[in-house]
């Protein structure tokens, strides 16, 4: 029975992996997803014939009640509200991961390491690993679920010593889980529980909303590293694999995040980016200058003679919710005869791909929708660049002015297109603090107001 | 001739008794080798293989993924991360001397329900919103 289980579990880890390598296309997403679906179902069901199960019904229950309240909130969520729904739900893998790490810790018995108050010495350290990654990743997700979803500020929260006493408190659980292996007593387990909580939340507050990206996928990884964890603590090696491999997608995300905002990670983990400190970077010369600000039917009248035309979106667009009005404007371009494509920074909105799934739950096709490196190059060729709720990503002191604090990030090079339409609330500065000087430039024009009311007006004016 | 074949009784008997007691004690022995073999150190070991070969399939398979598909990749590794639900199970369904034991396994697997359903259901809808141009 446990070699027939264990190939399952093989077979599911494997099914797993195809899920993963069918996102490498969105084609083949659909059938990866079935395989996805189709490992987990095969995972519960062996599990729930092993020899020591005695009674299905409180799993069933669970089962019920976890299912219809997932399936329930995945169904009636908004997708502007996907990147807190994310941070939500690695909440609840790390506090799965603590509740699992503790029934093990009272009832050893279930996964042979041990009789309660006797546990294995090895079993014991994989134990307060996998329960301190769970906490840290159930209060860090919840503390940027709060950011996202605006119950917390999204200003960073800092004070001082704050990395001494994050430094402070990890030694002290580092400590308690030699005092857990010299006592085995449940005092220290909680102990460590209540440490790793705190350690959570006292990373995350002092991130800023707007580096979120790279937080959302640190969390994802996180939960990952938590699910091979207690891996280890049960001797699953199907729970190892799919740990690690999420732990390496959510590193991986991370990754390229920071990349694309060019800093490092640490640089982000630490905290304290877009508050007050940096709020007069680079102000200096732009005092004097003025821009010039446009009309919905300027805006009109200049795209319907372009030729080609490509959109930037940003965060601005996804909370003004403008992403159907833009596909509206972009349709009516086309049957004018311009060419329309979307260009897409790997940084904008709030998580890896936020815009690319607002763009298609606008059904703006996939294909005409072009990441930065693939696009960049065409900007010089565009009649008309539309920068819509984006700012930073588009900002051409990242390549100019060595002392700002965003150079050397890889923007868009909208400032090559002949005309730049930039719609924006205001001409104030981005979560940076940094001033932009593309809207002083010649050949921009501010579109002052609401991203979805403005564009709703440019399509009125184009009729 | 009686005497003597009561006292090879007593003998017979005395050795009955010890290999009895030998029996027992190699018993025992299996017994215990048995409990400790395939779940002490050997399995970190296993266990280290099996993790450090999966982070390098991780990385492979993830660096393919098309960054359109990022927020669709978070959902399903969202979900299957939640595959810890196997640990609660076995923690729910177990007779336990421990109440704690079964209450934390049971609230575990509505967790880990949550995010397997909500986590595949959220992805399946993006990945239906993805369309190819239809003209």
């Amino acid at each position: 029975m446990t070699i027939f289980s264990s190939l399952i579990y093989l077979i599911a880890a494997v099914l797993f992996i195809l899920a993963l390598r069918g996102l490498s296309h969105p084609e083949s997403a659909r059938k990866g997803l079935t395989f996805g679906m189709v490992g987990m179902a095969l995972a519960v069901v062996t599990t729930l014939f092993s020899p020591q199960i005695a009674d299905w019904l409180w799993i069933i229950v669970g089962i019920g009640i976890g299912g219809s309240i997932g399936a329930y909130i995945a169904r009636n969520i908004e997708m502007t509200a996907l990147p807190q729904l994310m941070a939500a739900f690695h909440s609840l893998v790390g506090l799965a991961a603590v509740c699992v790490a503790g029934a093990a810790f009272y009832n050893p018995e279930a996964y042979h390491i041990g009789i309660p108050g006797d546990i294995k010495l090895i079993s014991l350290i994989e134990m307060s690993l996998g329960m301190a990654i769970g906490a840290v990743t159930f209060t860090g997700s919840i503390i940027a679920w709060g950011k996202l979803q605006g119950v917390i500020s999204g200003k960073p929260i800092s004070f001082t010593g704050q990395h001494k006493l994050n430094a402070l408190l990890g030694c002290a659980m580092l400590l308690m889980v030699i005092l857990l292996c010299a006592t085995g007593s449940a005092f220290w387990f909680w102990a460590i529980a209540a440490i790793a909580l705190a350690l959570g939340i006292l990373m995350i507050i002092p991130i800023g909303g707007a580096d979120m990206p790279v937080i959302v996928s640190m969390l994802n990884s996180y939960s990952g590293w938590a699910a091979a964890g207690i891996g280890f603590t049960l001797h699953n090696n199907l729970l190892i694999i799919t740990g690690a491999i999420v732990g390496a997608s959510g590193a991986i995300l991370s990754y390229i995040m920071c990349k694309g905002m060019n800093r490092s990670f640490f640089n982000v983990v630490l905290g304290g980016f877009g508050g007050d400190n940096n709020a007069t970077a680079g102000t200096h010369d732009m005092g004097d200058r003025s821009a010039k600000i446009g009309a919905a039917e300027d805006a009109a009248y200049i795209m319907k003679n372009a030729s080609k035309v490509i959109i930037v979106p940003g965060y601005g667009m996804a909370v003004a919710q403008a992403q159907h009005a833009l596909r509206e404007m972009a349709d009516i371009l086309r049957a004018e005869g311009v060419e329309v494509k979307y260009a897409i920074h790997p940084v904008a909105g709030r998580m890896p791909g936020h815009m690319n799934v607002l763009l298609a739950e606008a059904n703006v096709p996939y294909d005409e929708v072009f990441e930065m490196e693939d696009i960049n190059r065409d900007f010089a060729q565009a009649d008309v660049a539309y920068v819509i709720g984006a700012n930073d990503i588009t900002n051409p002191s990242a390549k100019t002015d060595t002392g700002s604090p965003i150079y050397g990030m890889p923007i868009l090079d909208v400032e090559k297109a002949k005309t730049v339409l930039f719609v924006k609330r205001s001409l104030g500065s981005g979560y940076a603090g940094i001033d932009n000087p593309l809207f002083f430039e010649q050949n921009t024009m501010m579109l002052l107001g609401d991203a979805k009311k403005m564009t709703e007006n440019i399509i009125k004016a184009m009729d | 001739m009686s005497e003597k074949a009561q006292t090879f009784q007593e003998s017979l008997s005395v050795l009955a008794q010890d290999l009895q007691n030998l029996a027992q004690q190699t018993a025992d022995i299996a017994e215990r080798t048995a409990a400790a073999a395939p779940h002490s150190e050997p399995f970190l070991i296993t266990g280290l293989t099996v993790f450090v070969l999966a982070c390098f399939v991780g990385y492979h398979v993830v660096w393919r993924v098309t960054p359109a598909l990022h927020s669709p990749l978070m959902g399903i590794t969202n979900a299957i991360s939640s595959v810890i639900i196997v640990g609660a199970v076995l923690a729910t369904g177990t007779h336990s001397v421990s109440a704690l034991s079964s209450v934390m396994g049971f609230l575990a697997v509505i967790f880990a329900s949550v995010n397997i359903f909500g986590g595949f259901i959220i992805t399946q809808r993006m990945l239906h919103m993805f369309k190819k141009k239809e003209r």
